[in-house]
């Protein structure tokens, strides 16, 4: 059996009344690309937030890597190869595309207290960053700002940054959202071609990519998981489609 | 190409400053000198609050107070018959670094307004603090017997070589803000300032990265202050009342915010216009004001933008 990546024990987090993570307990094997699924306000990112560490959980614990990561900041938990995509495309509007997955590679470059030598026309950060971009299509547009690309664009460029930072572990939060058919089937290439290289939690609405690059799918309900299970299991599910593919009898 | 009208419009500028005394000698008008010494002192303040300002996306609306540190460094050493200038410098910027280092150690918790308001309260508390030292002179403020002496080697009671002494130093922070804002730092500042979500989210710990800009920031306008000080011979709390940080605040987004030299051009509009126009009438702020507005409203770039890039370029249809 393969070794868990990422495993949470009973995570909850209550919003009031409202319990967005219910007791959730999940591994994520590595290599694994691990989509999550839910009606809206199932807690799907509440959950995303969990892991990449913006939202402290009120009970159990999350353990990456052999380690427990519960405790560990934002900023930490990057630097240990947790990277995260945002519901809303989170670039550096101002910079060129470029800049973008540049200032990515600086992140794990080690302390940026370096005062003194252009950063731009430094290869240790340009030439990655420029691989980068080709592998997710975007060479091209290298040298323009990164505002002016059209939204399929800007989360690829997005994808590009988080790749930048070598991520062992990636959060995707619907990076299909908004999306024309066209971008969809360019991003679904896209992460088709990152599967293996790096463990993948894919939260998204989009049931054709879901089953489409899938190993496995947990569902989550009222912050509830409900099944977890190969893509094929999971259409079959009684209660899931009760629950959620919006099937009747 | 914008970039090099920039370059264009900052060398001129500089040129025009190195030959300010000259001119001015030569047209008999020597208060041109004092005029254009504090235009470049306020520059330089400037300069420094536009790193954290422009580039870092940092509100601090209480830059004056490492301006009256680093002037009543100066103030306070010379009280004591202590008037070797590289002690008074060197206490200007270690006192001026780590006032910035507990300011901001504090203030940079919060962020929005909350950072506006703890960045003024803590330069009001520092104001309240000189006026309460009447061994100080307190409210009255007080008078420097003799400028920081360097040991012959420059006279800084001269006007002329004061003015080049201060030159030297806008051109020196000049250089090293241009450095500074390409370097990896530079550009990790302005990342924070775009998105500090994202920064936090591919592995920056920003906290440590702001304070490190800001104490930065504090410690150049502390210099600043020492510089003024030698300029004025007198020092006052009113050099770090809050009205003064918000008239360097103007100088910054008056100039152009994220360049460096918008800073150098709006301190000199800024003061020029506040020397010229009581002249003309009473009612001077009364004109001051909608100067103001204009160049704002018309610019986002500031007077840098207006001069490097003209208006048309902005109300033209671009793609």
């Amino acid at each position: 059996m393969p070794e868990a990546l990422l495993e949470t024990e009973r995570l909850v987090k209550r919003y009031g009344g409202l319990v967005a993570t219910n007791a959730v307990s999940l591994a994520i094997e590595t290599g694994e690309l691990h989509a999550v699924i839910g009606p809206n306000g199932a807690g799907k990112t509440t959950l995303i937030a969990e892991l990449a560490g913006e939202i402290a959980p009120d009970a159990g614990s999350i353990r990456f890597a052999g380690a427990d990561i519960t405790a560990r900041s934002v900023a930490e938990r990057a630097a240990l190869g947790i990277a995260r995509s945002f519901q809303i495309t989170s670039i550096f509007r101002e910079f060129s595309v470029l800049d973008n997955v540049a200032l990515a590679v600086q992140a794990r470059a080690g302390h940026s207290f370096r005062f003194w030598r252009p950063a731009r026309s430094d290869p240790r950060l340009r030439d990655p960053a420029r691989a980068i971009l080709a592998e997710v299509g975007l060479e091209a547009r290298a040298g323009l700002p990164a505002a002016s690309l059209s939204h399929g664009e800007k989360r690829a460029l997005e994808i590009a940054i988080v790749l930048a930072t070598r991520p062992r572990l990636l959060l995707l939060d619907e990076p299909m959202a908004g999306m024309g058919p066209q971008d969809s089937a360019g991003m679904v290439r896209l992460l088709a071609g990152l599967k293996r290289r790096v463990t993948i939690v894919l939260v998204e609405h989009d049931m054709d990519a879901v089953f489409a690059l899938a190993d496995r799918v947990t569902v989550l309900v009222y912050g509830r998981v409900i099944a977890t299970g190969a893509p094929a299991a999971i259409r079959e599910d009684v209660e899931v489609r009760r629950a959620y593919l919006g099937e009747e009898g | 190409m914008p970039r090099s009208r920039r370059v264009v419009v900052t060398l001129v500028a500089l040129a025009a400053l190195l030959a300010v005394p000259a001119l001015s000698l030569t047209a008999g008008q020597p208060f041109y000198i004092d005029l254009f010494t504090r235009i470049m002192v306020f520059a330089i303040a400037a300069l420094s609050l536009d790193l954290i300002l422009g580039y870092g996306g940092m509100v601090s609306f209480g830059h004056a107070a490492y301006l009256g540190i680093g002037a009543y460094a100066v103030g306070m050493l010379s009280f004591h018959g202590i008037g070797n200038g590289f002690v008074h410098f060197g206490v200007a910027i270690l006192a001026s670094a780590l006032t910035a280092l507990v300011i901001g150690f504090i203030s940079l918790r919060t962020s929005g307004v909350h950072f506006i308001m703890i960045t003024l309260a803590f330069a009001q508390m520092l104001y309240f603090l000189a006026e309460s030292l009447n061994l100080y002179g307190g409210d009255d403020g007080l008078n420097i017997a003799r400028a920081s002496s360097f040991g012959g080697s420059i006279d800084l009671g001269d006007p002329v070589e004061r003015y080049y002494f201060v030159f030297l130093w806008l051109l020196a922070f000049l250089y090293l803000g241009h450095r500074l804002v390409h370097s990896r730092f530079g550009l990790l500042l302005q990342g924070v300032k775009s998105n500090e979500r994202r920064m936090a989210a591919i592995g920056f710990p920003t906290l440590r990265y702001k304070l490190a800009g800001f104490v930065i920031a504090g410690t150049v306008c502390g210099v600043a202050g020492a510089l003024y000080a030698n300029a004025l011979l007198f020092v006052s709390p009113s050099i770090m009342h809050w009205t003064r940080s918000g008239e360097i605040m103007m100088m910054v987004i008056l100039g152009g915010m994220a360049t460096l030299t918008g800073p150098v051009l709006g301190a000199a509009l800024y003061l020029i216009l506040e020397s010229v126009l009581p002249r003309a009438t009473e009612h001077w702020q009364a004109i001051l004001g909608p100067i103001l507005v204009l160049v704002v409203l018309f610019s986002k770039s500031g007077l840098l933008g207006l001069l490097a890039d003209g208006v048309k370029r902005r109300s033209g249809a671009r793609a």
